[in-house]
């Protein structure tokens, strides 16, 4: 193989690479790697999961008929959205418009935005009902009461863990946004945005996993009220 | 090594990927409330396991990326199956042999 000449007119490229194709994949297999590290980081949570529930079935079944399957349903709904206007954002900056990438990125910050809120308001409504474990826990009505605050553990450990991972995204797309607004990515390098939206699609991933685990399967075969 | 030059993803493949994943949201929803038995589980797992599978292939253009990309996510994936089947199928069957103090 020839030895690589560096093309001037490439700022963006680092010097270690030798073409922007070979710094891209390198980039996006980086990216790959730590999405990995942040499946397994999930993975133990899904795990203390299926493994109390096989434990405990009957109060895991009846603890999350608690959660409201509709604002659950809605929820994840918006973050379907807020995917969708993340890899139109992607699209953009491949396309170089930068006033839509702009765009669909503050679209992305907005859906992700009211996420939180439902997810806020949520949190606050088992606040309100004693459904928080601790020392006021009180599960109105649920069978096997002694074991449903580790339900609940595992639903704020779950949505909370989640939650954090969107906080950290605001930042970064906030930070993005302002990159953005001063031109420094273009149809040639934007990979620092591709690179956030795996993230932004990874973190929603985790969701489509939530929603029916936390909110759905239990909800009808047991014959609890 | 493949040649694999910048693909841009058509909107169109976005917005129908977009529209199967919030139809299947609502009806695995749906599907909630209705008494399987034993199949709600399944359901619901298979939806989502389709619906984050539409996300990693085209929004996370794993379909177009590298060789090594596509065998990464695999591999995240199979290391994630190891540690839940494992560990689950100790559980499900420690009861199984009767063998004492469990």
């Amino acid at each position: 193989m020839a030895s690589p000449t560096i093309p001037h007119e490439a700022v963006t490229l680092k010097h270690h690479f030798a073409n922007d194709e070979q710094q891209k994949d390198a980039s996006t297999i980086g990216m790959w790697v730590f999405l990995v590290t942040e499946i397994m980081f999930f993975g133990g949570l899904f795990l203390a999961y299926f493994a109390y529930r096989q434990a405990y079935p009957v109060a895991f079944a009846s603890a999350s008929n608690k959660t409201n399957l509709w604002l659950g349903a809605a929820n994840t709904t918006v973050l379907i959205c807020s995917s969708l206007t993340m890899a139109l954002g992607v699209h953009y900056a491949a396309k170089g418009k930068q006033k839509l990438l702009i765009l669909f990125l503050i679209l992305t910050l907005m859906l992700g935005g009211i996420f939180l809120g439902v997810k806020a308001y949520e949190y606050h409504d088992k606040w309100v009902k004693h459904e928080v474990p601790g020392a006021h826990f009180d599960c109105e009505g649920c069978e096997d009461a002694g074991h449903a605050p580790l339900f609940f553990s595992l639903y704020f450990g779950m949505t909370g863990l989640h939650a954090t991972h969107m906080l950290v995204g605001f930042v970064i797309l906030v930070i993005l946004i302002v990159q953005s607004g001063q031109g420094k990515y273009t149809a040639k390098w934007h990979t620092p945005i591709e690179m956030f939206g795996l993230y932004w699609h990874f973190v929603d991933i985790v969701w489509i996993f939530l929603f029916p685990l936390l909110y759905l399967i239990d909800r009808s075969h047991t014959g609890l009220q | 090594m493949t040649e694999h030059s910048e693909h841009i993803v058509p909107k169109r493949v976005y917005f129908l990927v977009f529209f199967t994943l919030i139809v299947m949201t609502w009806v695995t929803a749906y599907v909630s409330t209705v008494d399987l038995g034993r199949l709600n589980v399944f359901v619901a797992l298979s939806i989502a396991i389709f619906k984050a599978s539409l996300v990693i292939l085209f929004f996370m253009h794993v379909k177009y990326g590298s060789k090594l990309t596509k065998m990464i996510v695999l591999a995240g994936i199979y290391w994630l199956l190891l540690l839940l089947f494992i560990a689950m199928a100790d559980l499900w069957t420690r009861g199984w042999m009767g063998v004492p103090g469990r």
